[in-house]
């Protein structure tokens, strides 16, 4: 069995199970932010109306919620579903809450790993389709909907098909100014965005094994671009190192067999790979940065999910340490303790320096709800996962997606530009 | 199965993902009327005035990619759309379709989706697996058989209130 059909057989307590079953599987951590949270407390509040009880939560340390999407509240709606949500936390005694301006908080699928909050071999699901991102550290992650939440609030398992899992081995060297995101967006490019509908998407290969923990959250945060179920990446020394630095609590890791079982087994070849960007309105309409370069652009966004980790903050100042942006730059590192370790690496006062704007953890742009949003005709790059028409702002305004390292390039060109080129 | 014959709302794309269905700065409104209101608007501002309870939507592959809002199936079903006629649906958009018993996906054949107008009125017979085209003299057009435990779940109102001694399929 792949890991992924391990750890759905440890949760549903069988010996072992096969792609396409279906199963019920024990959770062992679930999460709600400021959206799905008021979505799920809204069925919990329909199915009370209707005359059942809802009294308590199955396990509420099982349970852990963030407050990433409208906070700073944007207005009032806002602030009303985040009281909501701490009401409801408090009532349900839910002790892990990550609340905006109250130490530790940030984006869901960051805190995730930063906290150590889901371990290796674990069942994770989340109100929220990235939760892909935490495959990385060995997890079976995936994202539900507001009733499927509700559900395990209630019973604590919930339902699943049991994914084919589709291997991607990338070999080789790695060429300098190349990243996780390069990669990723060649995958989603090559198998399409719905290349990995209900599927799994597991990662391996020299290339993989080098990468820190954040780098191999990329590839994992992004397989939901490829439709997949979930991305998951074998636990090793890099995961436990990190894991282990983060949490005292014990876990016990799955590893695939030597004789599993993939629906398709893809190589990938790095060493020639070239900085990528993907264009408007899909994450799979790619091309080279170098193939961009008379594009201009209004804004360079680094944040989210998916870059603004320690490392993407780490990679883009390494670009713009000394230098000036020539367009509106955001920085919003991922969490609160990744912006302050960035301010204590000096990283802050780089971008500072460079005439960035640096603000607090927060999804707001990234799904186009407020904190800078685009305007119509208005052209981002932008370390993000997404770039549908108004993802990011107005309908006609155009996201294109790359590193942090092509970000930062453009930032200080005005222009979409290859990190290589910076010189010239 | 409780559906019954409608017209069919057809937008020929695919990829139609949930920034379309229902755009992100409405994710903060959990009122199913006010979503309702919003439907669609990233293509069709005001397709929420064009349905009739009972219709149908005819849309391309990999409708719903995207986030996992399930605001999407309640804007539609809140409006009266009864199910979605597609060749493929993404998977969070599909749970949650009939997990929160909002609406059924149904999966055609690819070729349909040229067969069926826009405004066309259909049947949908479950008990042979076919579309019955209303508009074009009884035409009808083959669906992927939907399992049973599937439309129980959207006939209950949903996984919540799907009872437990049916989970045959539950371990
Ligand atoms: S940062 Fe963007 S992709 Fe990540 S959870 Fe927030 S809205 Fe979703």
């Amino acid at each position: 069995m792949t890991i992924t059909e391990k750890i759905l057989a440890r949760a549903s307590g069988k010996s072992v199970v096969s792609p396409d079953e279906v199963v019920f599987g024990n959770v062992d951590n679930v999460m709600m932010h400021d959206v799905s949270g008021p979505g799920v407390i809204k069925i919990l509040t329909e199915w009370e109306k209707k005359g059942n009880k809802f009294d308590r939560v199955w396990d509420p340390d099982k349970v852990w919620i963030s407050e990433d999407h409208f906070v700073p509240a944007s207005d009032r709606i806002s602030a009303e579903n985040v009281a909501l949500l701490s009401r409801w936390a408090k009532k349900f005694e839910i002790r892990r809450h990550f609340k905006y301006g109250l130490g530790q908080y940030g984006i869901c699928h960051t805190l995730s790993h930063e906290e150590g909050l889901v371990l290796p071999g674990q069942l994770y699901v989340g109100g929220d389709s990235h939760t892909n991102t935490t495959g990385a550290t060995g997890a079976f992650a995936t994202g539900l909907g507001h009733t499927d939440i509700a559900y395990v609030l209630m019973k604590g398992k919930i339902w699943f098909k049991v994914p084919h899992t589709l291997l991607f081995k990338l070999h080789g060297k790695k060429p300098a100014y190349i990243m996780a995101k390069d990669m990723i967006l060649h995958i989603i490019a090559d198998i399409g965005i719905e290349g990995a509908n209900y599927k799994s998407m597991q990662f391996t290969g020299n290339i993989v094994k080098e990468m820190c923990m954040e780098e191999r959250l990329t590839l994992t945060n992004m397989s939901t671009e490829a439709g997949a179920k979930s991305g998951i990446i074998e636990p090793d020394s890099v995961t436990y190192d990190y894991i282990n630095t983060r949490t005292t609590s014990n876990y016990s890791p799955i590893h695939g067999d030597d004789n599993a079982q993939y629906l398709d087994v893809y190589d990938y070849e790095i060493d020639k790979l070239e900085p990528t960007v993907a264009k408007p309105f899909s994450p799979a309409n790619i091309s080279t940065a170098r193939e961009l370069e008379s594009i201009e652009i209004d804004k360079a966004y680094i944040g989210s999910c998916t870059g603004a980790k320690l490392e993407d903050l780490r990679m883009s100042a390494r670009l713009l340490e000394g230098k000036k942006v020539k367009v509106r730059t955001e920085v919003l590192p991922a969490a609160q303790s990744i912006y302050f370790k960035a301010l204590k690496e000096g990283l802050i006062e780089i971008f500072m320096q460079a005439g960035a704007v640096v603000g607090p953890p927060t999804c707001g742009a990234c799904c186009g709800a407020h904190m800078g949003v685009l305007a119509k005709d208005e052209v981002c790059i932008s370390t993000t996962n997404r770039n549908f028409p108004g993802r990011m702002g107005h309908v006609d305004s155009k996201t294109y997606l790359a590193s942090p390292l092509v970000v930062a390039a453009s930032a200080l060109k005005g222009r979409i530009t290859d990190p290589r080129d910076l010189e010239n | 199965m409780n559906i019954k014959k409608g017209r069919v709302h057809k937008y020929n794309r695919d990829n139609i993902d949930t920034d379309v269905i229902i755009p992100g700065p409405y994710l903060k409104i959990h009122d199913p009327k006010e979503l309702a209101s919003h439907a669609m608007e990233g293509i069709d501002p005001g397709f929420h005035t064009t349905v009739t309870p009972g219709d149908f939507l005819l849309c391309g592959g990999n409708f719903g990619c995207g986030s996992s809002r399930e605001h999407a199936p309640i804007a539609l079903s809140t409006l009266g759309i009864r199910a979605i006629l597609a060749p493929s649906f993404a998977r969070i958009f599909y749970r949650n379709a009939v997990d929160g018993g909002y609406l059924l996906p149904i999966e055609i054949e690819r070729s349909t989706l040229e067969q069926i107008d826009d405004g066309n009125m259909i049947d949908i017979d479950f008990e042979n697996y076919r579309i019955i085209n209303l508009d074009k003299n009884g035409e009808s057009y083959t669906i992927k058989p939907l399992s049973d435990m599937i439309i129980k779940i959207v006939e209950a109102g949903g996984l919540l209130y799907y009872s437990d001694d049916e989970k045959g399929f539950a371990s």
